[in-house]
C-alpha cells in the first residue's frame, strides 16, 4: 500500500457524511486499476511517471509566516487565501461584496452543506483520471470554496495560493467556484513550491456558471521542476454565461491536465486557454473535452506549447456535439513551437458530432521559429539568442491578448517574460 | 569614411546574382540604385546585411574600413548599418516598444540599462514626426499593418537606431503619395554629414522626394552607369534598354 494514501496526523474535522464519502472514494481509488497505455485516455502517456510509491502525506510547513509573505501576485485584489501542505494558513476576505462566500472547503461543508453537496465534485471525471480524482476526494483536507450570489460583481480578482513544501510531500489543492446568475468574478489559483524538492500535487478545480455569469479563471502552475501533478478541471456553463479559463504551466516534471467544458444552456460560451513553455525533460499531458449539450453554444480552445530540450507534450482534445446541440460553434487549436530536435509534441485533436448545422474547426500545427523573423531581429542589432527569446515570448503573449483585463495581461505577460528571461 | 562595396560576387544556390559589383557611398551622401526587377538590387541589400541565404564568393563590403562580411547580421547592425526591408517581417506578440528597446539595449555595454523615460520620450517624438499613432508602441511589430504603416515603422526604427549608413530597399513600394511624402520627410530629416544613404528603387518617383547626390544603374549584378539625378529622369523617360545596350557593347 502506497504511503500517499495514509491519513495525515491532524485530519480535517470534516462532517461525518463527508467522511463517509471519503471512505467510499478511497475504496474506489484502490479498486480502480492504474491506467495503462492501452487506455485511449492515456495514449502516448508516460505511465511510468505515475508511480506514487515515494510520496508521503505532507507535514506542517516549517514557517507559515514566510509562505504568507511570499504569497503575492497582482497588485490589487479583493480577497486572498493561502493554503500550504493541505492546511489554511491565512485568509483575507473582508473586502468582498455582501453575500459573497469565500471560505475554506471544510468550513463550507459544515456551514453551507446544501451548496457544497450540490457542487462538490459533482461531475464524473471522464478524461482518464477517475482514479486520481478518487484519491483527491479521499484525501482532500481543505481548499477554497467561493460562491458569488446572483447579480453580484466582484471587481478585483480573488487570489488563492496553494503551496507545497518538503521532499515527496503530497498535496490535494481544491478550488470550487459557483457563480450565481449574472454574477462576475475573476479568480487566480497560484500553485507554488516552497522549495525545489520533488512533490506530488493532485488538484481539482470545478467551476459552475449559472445563467449569464462571467468567470475568468487563471491557474498559474509553478511546482518544483521534478514534481508530479494532476490538475483535474470541469467547467459547467449555463445559458449566456461566459467562462474564460487560462492554465499557465511553468513548472512540474510531469503534469497531467484534464479540462472539461460542458455547455448546458443556450448561448453559453467557454474559452479554454493554456500556455506551456516546456524545457529540460519536463512533460505535460493535457486532455480536453468541449462537451456541447445545449444548442447555440460556443467553445473556443487555444493551447500553446513551446518545446525545448527533450521536453514532451501530449494534447488530446475532443469536441463533442450532442444530439440537439444544433448551431454549435466550436473551435479547437493547439500550436507547438519546436525549439529543439530532441523534443516531442503529440497532438490528437478530435471531433464527434451528432447534431446538424454546426460549425466545428479543429487543428494542430507544429513549427519552428522562422529564420526570416530571426534575421529581421538580427538586422536591428538584436543578438540571435535574444531574438529567439523575444519571438518565443511573443508567441505566448498573443494568447494573453485574449484576456479582457489589462492588469491580468500585464501580470501574466511579465511572468512569461521572467520565465523566459526576457527583459520587460 | 564610406560604405564601400568592392568587386562583390554572391550566389543564391548555384546561381550568381552579384557579378563583381563596385560602389562607394561616402558618408553624408545619398546614392540611389535603380534597376529592373531581377537585376540584383535586393540581393545586394540582403548580402550587405548578412542574410544567411546568400553566399559571397569574392569581394568585400567595408563600413568605414571594417568588413561587414566577417560579421554576424546583428554585429553589422550594431556597427552602424541599417537595412529598411522591402517586406518587413511580422512578429506576433512582440511589441514595437519592446522590439526597439531590445535593439537599443543590445548597443549598450554589458550591465548598463536603458533609461526607460528618455527612451519613451524619444520614441514618441519620432512617432509623432512620422505621423504614427502612439498606440502603435503596444502593437506587435508589423502585425496586421498596412503597407504604408510597415514602411513608416521601418523609418521609425532607422530614426531610433541612428545608423551611419542606411540601405533602403524599395521603401517606396506599396506607398500612396501621402505615405511616400511622410516616409521621404523621415529620411530627409536624417540626412546630414553623419549618415550615408543607399536608396534602392524601381521607380524615379521616390527620387523627387529624396533627391540623390548620385544615381547608379544596376544591370545583371553590376553597376553599369552612374550619374547625377538627371540620370533617374532619363531612365524614367526612356527605360533601361539603352543602358543595357551600352553595357553589352562595353562588355
Amino acid at each position: 500500500m502506497s504511503a500517499v494514501i495514509e491519513e495525515i496526523d491532524t485530519p480535517t474535522a470534516w462532517p461525518d457524511w463527508f467522511r463517509a464519502q471519503q471512505n467510499a472514494a478511497l475504496a474506489d481509488y484502490e479498486a480502480t486499476p492504474a491506467p495503462t497505455r492501452k487506455d485511449e485516455a492515456w495514449r502516448f502517456a508516460n505511465i511510468g511517471a505515475l508511480d506514487l510509491s515515494a510520496f508521503r502525506p505532507a507535514a506542517p510547513v516549517s514557517s507559515e509566516g514566510r509562505l504568507i509573505n511570499l504569497s503575492t501576485g497582482l497588485a490589487g485584489v479583493s480577497a486572498k487565501m493561502v493554503f500550504a501542505n493541505n492546511a489554511l494558513l491565512h485568509q483575507d476576505t473582508g473586502r468582498l461584496p455582501a453575500g459573497v462566500l469565500l471560505k475554506p472547503l471544510d468550513v463550507a461543508a459544515r456551514e453551507d452543506e446544501a451548496l457544497f453537496r450540490k457542487y462538490f465534485m459533482a461531475q464524473p471525471v471522464e478524461l482518464g483520471s477517475h482514479k486520481y480524482a478518487a484519491l483527491h476526494k479521499a484525501r482532500v483536507a481543505t481548499g477554497a470554496f467561493l460562491y458569488v450570489p446572483k447579480n453580484t460583481e466582484v471587481t478585483l480578482p480573488i487570489e488563492l495560493f496553494h503551496w507545497v513544501e518538503g521532499e515527496n510531500a503530497s498535496v490535494f489543492p481544491h478550488t470550487l467556484i459557483v457563480c450565481g446568475e449574472n454574477s462576475k468574478v475573476t479568480v487566480i489559483d497560484h500553485f507554488r513550491s516552497a522549495d525545489q524538492k520533488r512533490a506530488f500535487a493532485c488538484g481539482v478545480n470545478d467551476l459552475h456558471l449559472e445563467r449569464g455569469a462571467q468567470l475568468t479563471y487563471i491557474g498559474v502552475q509553478d511546482w518544483a521542476r521534478e514534481s508530479l501533478a494532476f490538475h483535474i478541471n470541469s467547467t459547467i456553463v449555463d445559458c449566456d454565461a461566459l467562462a474564460t479559463s487560462l492554465n499557465a504551466n511553468f513548472g512540474g516534471g510531469f503534469v497531467r491536465g484534464e479540462s472539461l467544458s460542458r455547455l448546458t444552456g443556450e448561448g453559453a460560451r467557454s474559452v479554454m486557454l493554456s500556455l506551456n513553455p516546456m524545457d529540460g525533460e519536463r512533460q505535460i499531458d493535457q486532455r480536453t473535452l468541449q462537451d456541447h449539450v445545449a444548442p447555440r453554444a460556443s467553445s473556443d480552445l487555444l493551447y500553446l506549447n513551446s518545446l525545448d530540450g527533450s521536453a514532451r507534450t501530449i494534447f488530446a482534445g475532443l469536441i463533442k456535439v450532442g444530439e440537439g446541440a444544433h448551431r454549435t460553434d466550436a473551435y479547437q487549436k493547439v500550436r507547438n513551437l519546436m525549439l529543439s530536435d530532441e523534443a516531442e509534441a503529440n497532438s490528437m485533436p478530435g471531433l464527434e458530432i451528432l447534431a446538424d448545422d454546426v460549425r466545428c474547426t479543429h487543428g494542430a500545427t507544429t513549427g519552428e521559429i522562422s529564420d526570416d523573423e530571426l534575421f529581421y531581429m538580427e538586422a536591428r542589432g538584436i543578438p540571435r539568442q535574444t531574438g529567439r527569446r523575444l519571438i518565443l515570448n511573443g508567441f505566448f503573449q498573443t494568447l494573453l491578448e485574449r484576456l479582457e483585463s489589462e492588469d491580468l495581461r500585464t501580470y501574466l505577460g511579465g511572468m512569461v517574460s521572467k520565465k523566459l528571461s526576457v527583459p520587460v | 569614411m564610406s560604405l564601400s562595396i568592392q568587386n562583390l560576387r554572391a550566389n543564391i544556390g548555384d546561381r550568381e546574382i552579384l557579378k563583381g559589383l563596385n560602389l562607394e557611398v561616402p558618408k553624408g551622401e545619398v546614392h540611389a540604385i535603380m534597376g529592373k526587377n531581377g537585376s540584383g538590387k535586393s540581393t545586394l541589400a540582403k548580402v550587405m546585411a548578412g542574410h544567411p541565404s546568400y553566399e559571397v564568393t569574392s569581394g568585400d563590403v567595408l563600413l568605414d574600413g571594417r568588413s561587414l562580411l566577417e560579421m554576424e547580421p546583428d554585429e553589422c547592425s550594431r556597427s552602424g548599418l541599417f537595412l529598411a526591408f522591402q517586406y518587413p517581417m511580422e512578429i506576433p506578440g512582440v511589441t514595437i516598444a519592446n522590439f526597439l528597446r531590445a535593439a537599443l539595449q543590445a548597443r549598450l555595454p554589458e550591465g548598463e540599462e536603458i533609461d526607460a523615460v528618455a527612451y519613451y520620450k524619444d520614441l514618441y517624438a519620432k512617432m509623432d514626426a512620422l505621423k504614427i499613432d502612439r498606440s502603435f508602441t503596444s502593437r506587435s511589430v508589423n502585425d496586421g499593418f498596412s503597407g504604408g504603416e510597415k514602411k513608416r515603422c521601418e523609418i521609425l526604427q532607422m530614426a531610433m537606431l541612428k545608423p551611419s549608413y542606411a540601405v533602403l530597399d524599395e521603401t517606396d513600394s506599396g506607398l500612396d503619395i501621402d505615405a511616400l511624402k511622410i516616409v521621404s520627410e523621415g529620411v530627409n530629416a536624417l540626412r546630414g554629414p553623419d549618415t550615408g544613404f543607399l536608396v534602392i528603387t524601381h521607380y524615379q518617383r521616390l527620387l523627387n522626394y529624396i533627391v540623390p547626390d548620385v544615381v547608379h544603374v544596376m544591370v545583371d549584378g553590376r553597376i553599369v552607369l552612374s550619374g547625377d539625378k538627371s540620370l533617374a529622369l532619363k531612365l524614367e523617360a526612356e527605360g533601361y534598354d539603352w543602358v543595357e545596350k551600352e553595357a553589352a557593347a562595353a562588355a
